[in-house]
């Protein structure tokens, strides 16, 4: 044997659990999900070949539409709320005082929560009658004479409960912006301070323009989650149903039910496929956007 | 920077208020979970758990406080563990003032909340899956221990398979070098852009090809055949090793499988141990994985198993509902403060999302 030859063996012999996981993982499925999106299919069955009727359908699907619009909305919040409070708690941690490890700690333990416990943690909180938020917000309602909100019970607040909640979690993009903050250079601090730039100022033109290349990682992670939030809503919401009023009916549920509970596989592939296109648009208006303000800094 | 004493106070104002706001929901978590079950729902709410005693029909015993009558005046009944009586509980009008209260925590709730998590019968509804046995009876009675191994399985082979796979592969991206490297791996960075969701119904129809439907085995099997994040996470990190060290010992005669053992992975703990931590969490947290592929309740994992409980008892008994998910939350909180720089670590230099 050439050498050369044992060394490109020995390379593919390392690499060969991901050649097989690649190919049994995620290029068939992603070849399969494609075919399955013009197909018939009911797992019963073998798929029958329909052409883009189920695109075509989408069109009409009065649930796809909704369900898009939930989502959107729910991003459109949660994505901006869960930054400014992930960044401001980063802001306060590095400001360096006595016990910043402690209070790094508590902000970022809701984040470690796993998904299904924090949601019975929050389905209990936002109990109407008996929960831990009505019972603070009760004096204050009282004050101005209004009732307290019904959270999941409301269609008009079950959205707002669910935004809520992901603010608690924002642990990980903390985490993330306080390493960013602690790679600015000190320096650049101390030449805004001589040029009489006042902390506001500091913050604005100088720590801000630094941190983009952050805040363009987190805003991508925040798209990509948002728009797949499912173990929350499935199990605040009553499954699948998007209760109350299908104010909750969010797309990465509404996918789950008609693949496993209507067996429409083939549907089910098609709204993927149609929510690949979403996620990969919308990040990339988000590169397009934050790109030029990133080079700016460079 | 100098900092006035005045903002130095603000910003502990604002640390400690954050702080409370931050914890109380795991504090009210804590505090409901040692409740009896009438306590939950009474008003106004107490954060430290109590028992009331006061004297019913010449008797002294604990009772629950029902509803204040007129002022200072409690309605009180016979207080019973449970939320049925086995008797007509004895009731009384008494004056607040002669209500003895207690602190007193129940722990009895949490065996009760793991006995009642597992002493269920067949928990699917044959709505969810096709190829759902209908198996009754079978599946009645399971104890908690069973989610927790079943858990435990899944978290612990995905570790070893990810560790091991990863690493390999990683090596061969980064250290090796032969027609094609290059290529594929871009190909490996790209797959990291389809969402899960793509990737949902094929699976799940290949893995009931494969008769894995019902078993653990669609939720760590793959784990073995790495994943496109931690190699990439493993490649950058066997960069850093300096070329020397391997070169050096591939003079010495090393074959490439003992440099990989030898040398390169006993300097990489650091990655190693990022990996490792990631993907027990990921096992331990999963709920949709679970929820596709497990149908029969001797094999759900905790988070499986916490959701069909709660499906079945939803807003009625808080306190042992929260007893369980104290218990789905515990371990993931020891781990992390017994691993807090290694988590620190992985989110920040990472990026990761856990």
């Amino acid at each position: 044997m050439k050498p050369s030859f044992r060394r490109s063996l020995t390379g593919i012999c390392f690499v060969l659990p991901w050649l097989i996981g690649l190919c049994t993982f995620t290029l068939y499925p992603v070849i399969a999900s494609l075919y399955y999106s013009f197909c018939d299919y009911s797992v019963l069955e073998s798929p029958v070949w329909i052409g883009g009727e189920n695109y075509a359908r989408l069109v009409h699907d009065g649930a796809f539409w909704l369900s898009l619009e939930n989502t959107l909305i729910y991003a459109g919040f949660s994505i901006p709320i869960g930054m400014v409070v992930a960044l401001s708690l980063a802001l306060l941690l590095n400001c360096r005082v006595r016990g910043t490890a402690i209070f790094r700690t508590i902000f970022y333990l809701p984040s470690i929560v796993p998904i299904i416990a924090s949601s019975m943690l929050w389905l209990w909180i936002l109990n109407p009658s008996f929960g831990l938020v009505n019972q603070a917000l009760a004096p204050f309602c009282h004050l101005f004479g209004v009732q307290p909100p019904g959270w999941l019970s409301d269609p008009a607040w079950a959205k707002p409960a669910l935004i809520l909640m992901s603010a608690w979690g924002v642990g990980n993009s903390m985490i993330i912006y306080l390493a960013g903050l602690q790679d600015v250079p000190e320096t650049l601090y101390e030449a805004a301070e001589i040029d009489g730039a006042s902390k506001w100022q500091q913050f604005w033109y100088v720590t801000l323009p630094m941190l983009m290349p952050v805040v363009y990682f987190n805003l991508v992670m925040g798209i990509i989650g948002a728009l797949q939030v499912f173990t929350q809503v499935f199990i605040m919401t009553d499954g699948t149903n998007g209760a109350p009023a299908q104010s909750t009916l969010m797309y990465a549920p509404y996918l789950f039910a008609t693949a496993f509970f209507d067996l429409r596989m083939g549907y089910a592939s098609a709204l993927a496929w149609v929510l690949f296109c979403i996620i990969a648009l919308l990040t990339l208006l988000a590169t397009k956007a934050m790109k030029e303000k990133i080079n700016q800094v460079r | 920077m100098k900092r006035t004493p005045a903002s130095t106070f603000i910003i502990y104002g604002l640390l400690c208020s954050l702080s409370v706001i931050f914890m109380a929901p795991l504090a009210w978590m804590v505090s409901t979970s040692l409740k009896p079950t009438q306590e939950t729902t009474s008003l106004p709410m107490v954060w430290i758990p109590r028992a009331y005693y006061a004297t019913v029909n010449g008797q002294r015993m604990e009772v629950t406080r029902d509803n204040e009558v007129s002022p200072g005046m409690w309605h009180v009944t016979e207080f019973s563990p449970t939320t049925w009586y086995t008797h007509t509980p004895a009731t009384a009008v008494v004056p607040g003032s002669q209500i003895e209260t207690k602190i007193r925590p129940r722990w009895s709730n949490y065996p009760a909340a793991l006995s009642i998590m597992g002493g269920e019968t067949i928990d699917v509804d044959p709505k969810y899956l096709p190829n759902h046995p209908f198996g009754a009876g079978e599946d009645s009675n399971v104890s908690f221990w069973t989610f927790l191994g079943n858990t435990l399985t899944v978290c612990l082979l995905s570790v070893v398979g990810a560790v091991f796979s990863n690493a390999m592969v990683a090596y061969g991206f980064a250290r090796l070098k032969w027609p094609g490297r290059d290529w594929l791996f871009a190909a490996t960075l790209a797959t990291m852009m389809i969402p899960g969701p793509v990737l949902m119904v094929p699976l799940y129809t290949e893995f009931r090809a494969f008769g894995w439907v019902g078993t653990l085995l669609p939720l760590w099997v793959p784990a073995f055949f790495g994943g496109a994040f931690n190699i990439f996470l493993m490649r950058q990190f066997f960069l850093t090793i300096p070329e020397e060290l391997t070169e050096a010992a591939r003079i010495d005669g090393c074959s490439e499988w003992a440099i990989f053992w030898r040398i390169v992975l006993p300097l990489s703990k650091p990655v190693l141990a990022v990996v490792a931590l990631f993907t027990f969490l990921g096992g331990w947290n999963d709920f949709m994985g679970p929820l596709i592929y497990l149908t029969r309740k001797h094999t759900f994992t905790l988070a499986l198993a916490l959701q069909s409980y709660q499906s079945r008892h939803n807003g009625v008994e808080w306190n042992y509902l929260m007893a369980a998910s104290v218990v789905v939350i515990l371990p993931i909180v020891v781990l992390f403060f017994l691993t807090q720089k290694t988590f620190i670590r992985g989110i920040a230099t990472t990026g990761l999302k856990g």
